[in-house]
């Protein structure tokens, strides 16, 4: 990201995003203190999202949905509505900021092209139950929120973790309902994170609808070299997704382009830090790859139309040494970027890789690339690698995740070239991909001792008894 | 938004939790290892019990806690911190006094099966597979950083 990218992508707000916003905060305003008894102002708030989209196919049935909802019969396929609506506004500012991110960086992206939807997958009583669950939520309000509604969740979100095809439904709910749990009782808190419950319930009422209509679909398999620029690691209570990002050389010598893969692994609140890594182990090739900052050949490795290749590690072979800056200098400038499949648009799901050196680094942290600064979100660091703020600050060269939030474009770190004690150094996100390397990281490892093996050890003794 | 937990030995105390209003959890048999037992501790009252999974008394419950509940009191405050168990418990813990030690409730039954339940749920989330289907939803969930 040269400096001329980065004034560009400052200076262009998209138009139109606050007031879209505004609409989405007034929905949001309304599930706090719940559907259940709308004070005047909040049922206002609706009937202007849904006004938002009064000469649009959907107008009328917002308009039926916000005026049930406001004469207290609250149907699940009036909310239904209403988040839709509110997730087409945020995919309209998800469009917006991406198409400005594009611009400058100068990046081309794939059109989306919609594939017939799937057939419903037979989870029906376990999506209704998650409609249902996700219908209370709304009527009680964040405020109306107790231990009893959220264990009401329970069975559901078992039930849809015994389905793969449920797995994003039930990762969620579970994420959603932990953060409830611990907030419990919500009635007595002094800020709730307003935008952040509503856009969880948001997409969880979408995810339950079903079928999987607006989710990636295959598109076909393909061979070629994988160049890994980073991990971005996810995790909540009980799941963990490491997210690879890297440039596909495909074989054929067709143009190259921006994917991601991912596994996920389900886990419990004492596995963090370093020890997530052993729950992908199966993954060896991925893992060592990432471990020894290799490139991976791949053969015939299903892709979706959303740039996910769906890992299969048998199709995969480690390759030849691929240092991240080396990679992102090559193939970044000219690899054609994925399009975003309906369901994701959103601006949290904006994770775009970008090279950025020869900045200066501010008193706050953030680069500073010959004038225009951008700020760098040393929150999503990850305790699984070997990445911290200190290191950040040292360094000179950063391979990272451009985000939006909060309202403003932040850098991910995902490796850095840093200068300690007057030597360069190389760190990113997935060096301990096969456990970690820095002395004191091995340490504090040895100390909390091996919490998987423990586990996994009670798990064969007593579950099955 | 659920503060994160540290990381910890799990070997003697594999669960520990902070709910339905009591620390509780699961304390491994030293000597049996296919036995376990079942500890907790009211928040107010401070109430204690220790049983094994199948509610059978734990033997070394004279008059005070016996070392299971010392020890799911050990690791609670390693997971959580002594701020937070403390705050959830109602306790003062001067500083430099022991958790276990500032408590002054007295043995009362609780149900177990239902803790020993919620442990082997935990569990269960071991045996769920991984998938390598992308999750755009836990772009919401970033990894935390290190814990102090
Ligand atoms: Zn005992």
């Amino acid at each position: 990201m040269l400096a001329v990218q980065l004034t560009a992508l400052l200076g262009g707000d998209p138009q139109g995003a606050p007031e879209a916003l505004a609409l989405v905060h007034g929905f949001d305003e309304a599930l706090v203190h719940g559907l259940g008894r709308l004070a005047e102002e909040r049922a206002e708030a609706l009937d202007a999202l849904a006004g938002a989209f009064a000469a649009t196919p959907i107008g009328e049935r917002l308009a039926e949905a916000a005026a049930k909802v406001a004469s207290g019969s609250i149907a699940e396929e009036h909310l239904t509505a209403l988040a839709g609506g509110r997730a087409a506004l945020l995919g309209a500012v998800h469009d917006a900021l991406l198409a400005g991110l594009d611009a400058a960086l100068e990046r081309e992206r794939a059109p989306w092209q919609a594939a017939p939807a799937p057939e419903a997958d037979g989870a029906g009583n376990l999506t209704a139950g998650a409609r249902s669950w996700l219908r209370e939520l709304a009527i009680a309000g964040w405020r109306g929120v107790d231990h009893d509604l959220v264990s009401a969740a329970d069975q559901t979100i078992e039930g849809l973790l015994a389905v793969p095809e449920q797995r994003r439904l039930a990762v969620l709910l579970d994420g959603l309902a932990a953060e409830l749990r611990a907030c419990c009782p919500v009635g007595t808190m002094d800020r709730l994170p307003v935008r952040r419950w509503a856009d969880l319930w948001t997409r969880a009422l979408l995810l339950a609808q079903g079928g999987a209509a607006g989710a990636p679909q295959s598109a076909g398999t393909v061979s070629g070299r994988l160049l890994i620029l980073g991990v971005d690691v996810h995790e909540h209570g009980t799941a963990a997704q490491f997210q690879v990002h890297g440039v596909l050389e495909p074989a054929d010598g067709g143009r190259a382009r921006l994917v991601r893969t991912a596994v996920t692994v389900a886990k419990v609140d004492t596995i963090t830090g370093p020890a997530t890594w052993k729950l992908p182990s199966r993954h060896r090739m991925l893992l060592a790859a990432l471990a020894d900052r290799r490139s991976l050949d791949l053969t015939d490795m299903p892709l979706l139309d959303s740039g996910d290749l769906v890992w299969h590690d048998d199709r995969a072979v480690v390759g030849g040494p691929a240092d991240p800056f080396t990679a992102a200098r090559l193939t970044l400038t000219g690899a054609l970027a994925p399009a975003t499949p309906p369901l994701d648009r959103h601006p949290v799901g904006i994770a775009e890789p970008v090279l950025v050196e020869g900045y200066r680094v501010t008193g706050e942290g953030s680069f500073d690339l010959g004038g225009a600064v951008l700020a760098v979100d040393t929150g999503r660091l990850p305790a699984c690698g070997p990445l911290t703020p200190k290191l950040v600050a040292a360094s000179a060269a950063c391979v990272g995740l451009v985000r939006w939030d909060g309202g403003r474009w932040l850098l991910q770190p995902l490796a850095v070239q840093a200068t300690v004690k007057k030597e360069t150094v190389e760190a990113g996100t997935g060096d301990w991909a096969l456990g970690p390397t820095d002395p004191k990281a091995v340490k504090a490892e040895a100390r909390a001792g091996d919490a998987v093996a423990v586990l996994r050890e009670r798990a064969g003794r007593l579950l099955r008894r | 938004m659920v503060p994160p937990v540290r990381p910890r030995k799990l070997a003697k105390v594999p669960f520990v939790e902070l709910a339905d209003g009591r620390l509780q959890g699961v304390v491994s048999s030293g000597s049996d290892i296919g036995r376990v037992y079942v500890s907790s501790i009211a928040a107010g009252t401070h109430a204690y019990n220790c049983s094994t999974n199948n509610n059978r008394p734990c033997g070394g419950l004279y008059g005070a806690p016996c070392k299971h509940l010392q020890a799911l009191a050990a690791e609670a405050v390693l997971q959580y911190g002594l701020d937070r168990v403390a705050r959830y418990l109602r306790v003062e813990v001067p500083e430099g006094a022991d958790l276990i030690g500032c408590l002054d409730g007295s043995h009362e039954p609780a149900p177990a099966a239902m803790v020993f339940s919620r442990f082997l749920r935990h569990l269960a989330y071991l045996e769920v597979p991984d998938t390598t289907m992308p999750i755009p939803e836990l772009h919401w969930f970033p990894a935390p950083g290190t814990v102090g």
